[in-house]
């Protein structure tokens, strides 16, 4: 069938194959040992590009029981293709929420420590597989391994941030986060470029959750202007689970909406809108966290060609300016889009291929159109010659040349990989075109 | 608080249901074969708000097993206030056509057994005079298709058999709910092609427990389904022996 992740391009014709308990995951690896099938986890599809997928597909989804809680310590034990969502829902109103969120409910915890998610609070919590307590996962070698970061610390660092390439997680047991009240306290402040923007970072550095909203089409003297978006879980208030999803993004929804002069005038209504600086509003977690969620199928947005997500990282030592210059280098080409988002990360963590480091990450959805393949090749270029990296999840067209040059680590992971068993075993469309096979 | 039990209860769509009830805080007793499965899914049923969560071995195929089974059932919830029967194969319509001992089996385990259980259930929940009893049907069973009707022919068995029950039991204030799913993507269709049809189990799982808390008898899941098998029993039958439906 035909297979595509959450950006819709590229698309495959996969043999999709659902897993809904851990005895049939084994049948199903010894079986395609004998019949030399490569395989590629999947979760609920969220990863933007191709990394979930590949010739043989082994759906997650519906492998998704929880198994054991603590309700003193938070401590989580749950199968892999547990939701976000469904950890919030059943945890909320116990009093307990997800340590590190990622910008949407609809991911499993195998993908989320596969992609070793990060969210709003990285700059003080770090990343999602830095409370991950173990987990268990199904190696090349046909055998199911327990694994935190004293046991077995290679595969540990090798299959959080690795993409799903070391085998396929089974379990994992997470550290939830205790909150009195399911409310967050947001508040926004106006920054007219980027350097007013870093400062106010800076500033705010200790506001638990943290993120800016800017605007990628202007330049000169207000390149950069952006609204920073502080947030904090508030100390009273109910326990209380949001309601579904309302609108849907119909199936023909002609992308050609989406252009350079109507995402121009959002921006500028939207910059405009808010004022300097507010006081803190008090909202319910879902618009904080989760604001396109409640719009269904959102990917469709972007018309039938699909788009492709952009997102890197610049190191702190290499300075605001190498930030600006690519900014400068977006705004030139006209093509970023309305959702750009930018955060500044705190150090990041010693797995093989984890995406976050001190400094600061942009994300920007890109309409899959001419020219923009071309466009993203050049700000790989700029990323890579300051010392930065690009985010595997968002991607779909990175180079092999240059993801090396991103991960060095790249070949201590693949004599992980080695180790047990995963190579021709494992793999997606991505690692084939990253040379990881 | 419900006491519900749920036969067939490692099935995608028995599962999604069970949390349902258990985000509610029923009680529940889950049956079937795979008893390490069932436990796994009882410790999860517990962990998102179940009162209880027993297990209970059960071959649905051994008929004389039904009666010691539901007694049991009964004992561990003290009382059953709805039975939910969710067991099922997805016959291999060529095979059966091939070998009838498949086909008898296939009629067994989706027909004969079905109406064994809703039998003690019926005689019990007359007794007390309440209850609800919910069967998993299919739409298969709306007309005999050549691409499968043996599974067809089964599910139009146990919809026959509600129809009657439901009629004996109405006055004895038990009702009587037959759910015809359409197409739903559970690991018992993983071989099809899925289209814009397709169905979650978590979407069919809110739509039976719905069902059951208005006490209707027959249900389409999801509702589009009742205008197509509308239309595909009025196609007049010189057309419909030429369809390869």
């Amino acid at each position: 069938m035909n297979l595509h992740g959450w950006g819709r391009y590229p698309i495959v014709d996969a043999q999709v194959t659902q897993v809904q308990r851990e005895a049939s995951a084994l049948q199903l690896l010894e079986n395609a040992q004998s019949k030399q099938q490569v395989l590629t986890p999947r979760g609920l599809g969220r990863s933007y590009g191709d990394s979930s997928l590949g010739d043989h597909v082994i759906d997650f989804s519906l492998q998704n029981r929880l198994i054991n809680f603590n309700q003193e310590s938070g401590l989580l034990e749950c199968e892999a293709g547990t939701s976000l969502r469904d950890i919030l829902n059943v945890f909320i109103p116990k009093g307990w929420f997800l340590p590190v969120t990622p910008g949407t409910q609809f991911v499993t915890v195998g993908g989320a420590i596969a992609s070793d998610v990060h969210g709003k609070n990285h700059h003080l919590d770090g990343s999602f597989s830095q409370y991950i307590e173990s987990f268990r996962i199904l190696t090349g070698t046909n055998e199911v391994l327990e694994c935190s970061a004293d046991q077995r610390p290679d595969l540990f660092r090798a299959t959080c941030g690795g993409m799903g390439l070391t085998g396929l997680i089974l379990t994992a047991k997470l550290r939830l986060r205790p909150i009195k009240s399911s409310d967050i306290l947001c508040r926004s402040i106006r920054a007219e470029n980027l350097e007013q923007l870093i400062a106010l970072f800076d500033e705010h550095v200790d506001s638990p959750y943290s993120v800016a909203w800017i605007d990628c089409l202007k330049g000169g003297a207000h390149l950069g202007r952006s609204i920073l978006m502080l947030g904090e879980h508030a100390e009273d208030g109910p326990l209380q689970v949001a309601g579904d999803a309302g609108l849907t993004i119909p199936k023909l929804f002609p992308g050609e909406l989406l252009n350079h002069t109507t995402i121009s005038a959002f921006n500028t209504l939207y910059y405009h809108r808010s004022p300097k600086t507010m006081a803190a509003q008090r909202m319910s977690y879902r618009p904080y966290f989760y604001p396109l969620d409640s719009l269904n199928d959102w990917n469709r947005m972007y018309g039938r060609k699909g788009f492709v997500q952009y997102q890197f990282m610049i190191p702190k030592t290499s300075g605001a300016n190498s930030m600006r210059k690519i900014i400068e280098a977006i705004a030139a080409s006209g093509k970023g889009s309305f959702l750009a988002v930018l955060k500044t990360f705190g150090p990041g963590n010693n797995n093989d291929l984890s995406f976050p480091g001190e400094g600061w990450t942009l994300a920007l959805d890109f309409r899959f159109d001419d020219g923009v393949l071309e466009l993203l090749d050049r700000l790989d270029e700029m990323v890579l010659d300051v010392g930065g990296r690009v985010y595997l999840t968002k991607d779909a067209r990175l180079k092999a040349q240059s993801f090396r040059r991103a991960y060095p680590n790249w070949e201590k992971f693949e004599a992980t990989r080695a180790r047990y068993g995963a190579h021709g075993r494992f793999a997606s469309a991505q690692s084939l075109r990253l040379g990881l096979l | 608080m419900k006491r519900i039990l749920i036969i067939g209860a490692t099935s995608a769509i028995a599962e999604a249901t069970a949390r349902v009830f258990a985000a509610r805080g029923d009680a529940l007793v889950l049956a079937g074969r795979d008893t390490q499965q069932l436990s796994r899914i009882a410790d999860d049923l517990k962990i998102r708000g179940a009162a209880q969560a027993n297990t209970l071995e059960l071959d649905a195929n051994d008929f004389a097993k039904h009666e010691s089974a539901i007694q049991q059932a009964t004992d561990h919830l003290g009382g059953l206030d709805i039975a939910l029967i969710a067991h099922g194969t997805l016959s291999n319509q060529s095979d059966c056509e091939k070998d009838f001992s498949l086909a008898l089996k296939e009629l067994n385990s989706n027909a004969i057994s079905v109406m064994s259980l809703l039998t003690v259930l019926a005689n019990r929940m007359q007794a007390q005079k309440s209850g609800q009893l919910a069967v998993i049907g299919s739409v298969a069973g709306d007309r005999g298709r050549p691409s499968n009707y043996v599974y067809g022919t089964a599910k139009a068995a146990v919809a026959t058999f509600c129809e009657g029950l439901r009629a004996r039991l109405y006055s004895h204030n038990v009702n009587v709910l037959l759910i015809k799913p359409g197409f739903v993507d559970t690991p018992m269709t993983a071989a099809f092609k899925k289209g814009p049809l397709w169905a979650k189990p978590d979407l069919i799982a809110k739509l039976i427990v719905r069902a059951l808390d208005r006490r209707a008898a027959i249900i389409y899941t999801p509702s589009f389904w009742a205008l197509i098998m509308l239309i595909i029993r009025s196609i007049p039958r010189p057309i419909f022996v030429r369809l390869k439906l």
